[in-house]
């Protein structure tokens, strides 16, 4: 087989692991739901239960039908965004959803983007004096960052920057036609976010920065006289990268995950925030909306993620990456 | 015990180790010294609301006029308890069903690795979410529910170790010789993914412990009038503009805790696994 061709197989087989992952998921979100103890329509409708929209609920979600029919159901309206009417506030959940959801994806990628800022340089300045105080230092921040709680960096930003200095907004997204004031609100979340993932990623370069020096063709380089700078800029780094491309699929799912913490702690509407009040609010329709939403993005991240990764070496493709 | 003098020593020999050691034992005292210097986590006292920290309560009290010091000691003892009964339910689970799956091959392998796949599908936060959301809150709901979000690390971990040891000669000759696959699961699996399982559960350990902090603050976790360090966290952030600093003290304790966990976790990696050590 040609490097095309294997590269074809290996994305035409990720496909396919995809859909059985999200089928799977779907399934057992559907499987999550049904088996809770006690009369369907009370659990979903709680407190608001009434005759009519228990009928309304039997009758959306087929509770009068076989539980085959009901997965077929499910799984089917779920596949064409149809996830029925909010018994809340009558609009369909779909419409929900996506309307919060611009603000979360801005605020992960935004946190992802400023990890990977920042990250980077702190992770390269570390690799090229390894063993040095720099490097020490760099290496302690590094696991501080990564294990400090986004709950209590959160927190701490929150209280310093908003209530202490007053220099960014405390709550909200901002006002929706001001560029401006959207971004104001986005600094202290997204950089609550990303804190961890700047020490993620640091580390990572790190060490496959100084994997990548030690290699043979990289002493070549050296031996033909050509200067460190240019070996690290040019050469070194690209190759370092690759891990770093590979860890993002999983880090935008955490990235998306955490955002609850932090959409709930500046008061910044968005899915987290949704999933979270309509848990409060015992709007499982709503839950079961979101959640679906979220794992799709998770998976799908991860595929585009491994696709890029096998664009651009090609022995993962192979199966020897 | 000289393995156990050895383990520390080998700890102790890096600073990082160190570190992890003294920050994790720091905050061991904390949380089980607290009732030797402080009164009762639950008096109400609402003359001495919001009190700065002073003689009479070393770190304040709270909205109630509760001793934050015993508070958040206990606080931290509970939230302890729960990550370390979470990591040890979900690392014995995980490690059962990983070396079944990894013994029985075929379709079980296959079954049990694609249910992992899916619950990995979920991101860990929303996963425990719904699964609460679902099935309610308590203590021991919480540990069990969480619990499942942990068990497919550790069981893929041991079906890898368990797939290696399968084909290995030693145990090929004790499955000729008629002796019985649960013997040979005690005498020869057990013991060889018990390694890289403990390594994996301490690095979990922080992980968890961050995890119940961020249920806990979200509603989702420790119920009152129980409190861990994530209930606290949300009890001093509520009242934020009243006073700052219980919710700044909580916090602290938390992060403390979590690097400490950390260090240790990479330093005990460092000395039982070498082999996988490296950055995380």
């Amino acid at each position: 087989m040609s490097r095309s061709q294997r590269t074809a197989a290996f994305i035409a087989g990720r496909l396919a692991s995809v859909v059985l992952t999200i089928a799977g998921a779907t399934l057992l979100l559907f499987l999550m739901v049904r088996l809770v103890p006690g009369d369907f329509t009370s659990v979903m409708l709680g407190p608001r239960a009434t005759p009519e929209l228990r009928a309304q609920i039997t009758h959306d979600m087929g509770l009068d039908r076989s539980m085959l029919e009901q997965l077929w159901l499910f799984t089917s309206r779920a596949a064409t965004g149809d996830f029925g009417e909010d018994v809340v506030s009558h609009r369909p959940i779909l419409d929900i959803v996506l309307d919060v959801i611009p603000n979360t994806l801005a605020l992960a990628f935004s946190a992802l983007a400023l990890a990977l800022v920042v990250g980077i340089p702190i992770g390269v300045i570390a690799a090229l004096r390894p063993g040095s105080w720099l490097d020490n230092g760099l290496a302690l921040l590094s696991i501080s960052l990564i294990t400090t709680p986004t709950l209590v960096v959160s927190v701490i930003l929150f209280l310093i920057f908003a209530i202490g200095l007053h220099w960014l907004p405390v709550a909200g997204a901002g006002d929706p036609g001001d560029l401006v004031d959207r971004l104001r609100h986005l600094i202290l979340p997204s950089v609550a976010l990303a804190l961890g993932w700047v020490g993620y990623i640091s580390r990572l370069v790190r060490a496959a920065l100084l994997d990548t020096l030690a290699e043979l063709h990289v002493r070549t380089l050296r031996a033909y006289g050509v200067s460190e700078y240019r070996i690290v800029g040019l050469y070194a780094l690209k190759l370092a990268l690759v891990p770093v491309v590979s860890i993002l699929g999983i880090g935008l799912g955490d990235l998306i995950g955490s955002s609850v913490v932090v959409e709930i702690i500046f008061a910044r509407p968005g899915i987290g925030s949704l999933i979270f009040n309509s848990i409060a609010q015992r709007n499982f329709p709503v839950v079961q909306a979101c959640v679906v939403f979220i794992v799709a993005f998770y998976i799908v991240a991860n595929l585009v993620v491994d696709m890029i990764n096998a664009l651009l070496d090609p022995r993962i493709a192979a199966g020897r990456g | 015990m000289s393995g156990l003098v050895a383990t520390l020593k080998g700890i102790c020999s890096e600073r990082e180790g160190r570190l992890g050691l003294a920050f994790t034992c720091l905050i061991l005292v904390f949380a089980l010294a607290g009732p030797l210097v402080s009164p009762d986590p639950n008096v109400i006292d609402v003359k001495a609301r919001f009190a700065a920290p002073g003689l009479a309560h070393l770190l304040g009290t709270d909205n109630l006029g509760r001793d934050l010091l015993a508070r958040t000691s206990a606080g931290t003892r509970y939230a302890l308890t729960l990550a370390v009964m979470i990591v040890v339910i979900s690392s014995v689970i995980g490690s059962l069903i990983g070396i079944v799956a990894g013994i029985a091959g075929g379709w079980v392998d296959r079954a049990v690795t694609a249910v992992f796949d899916i619950v990995n599908a979920f991101p860990p936060l929303i996963l425990a979410f719904a699964l609460i959301a679902l099935y309610g809150k308590g203590s021991a709901t919480f540990v069990l529910l969480v619990t499942v979000v942990f068990i497919p690390q550790f069981g893929r971990m041991a079906r890898a170790r368990a797939q290696t040891l399968r084909n290995l000669s030693f145990i090929e000759a004790e499955r000729m010789l008629a002796v019985h696959p649960v013997t040979i699961v005690v005498r020869h699996y057990l013991p060889n993914v018990a390694g890289p399982i403990i390594v994996l559960a301490s690095m979990n350990l922080p992980v968890v412990i961050a995890f119940e902090a961020s249920l806990s603050f979200l509603g989702f976790g420790v119920q009152p009038p129980k409190s861990s360090l994530g209930t606290l966290i949300k009890d001093g952030f509520i009242s934020i503009n009243q006073s700052w600093w219980p919710t700044v003290a909580s916090a602290l304790v938390l992060a403390i805790a979590t690097l400490g966990a950390t260090l240790l976790g990479e330093a005990l990696r460092r000395v039982i696994d070498p082999k996988t050590a490296g950055v995380r």
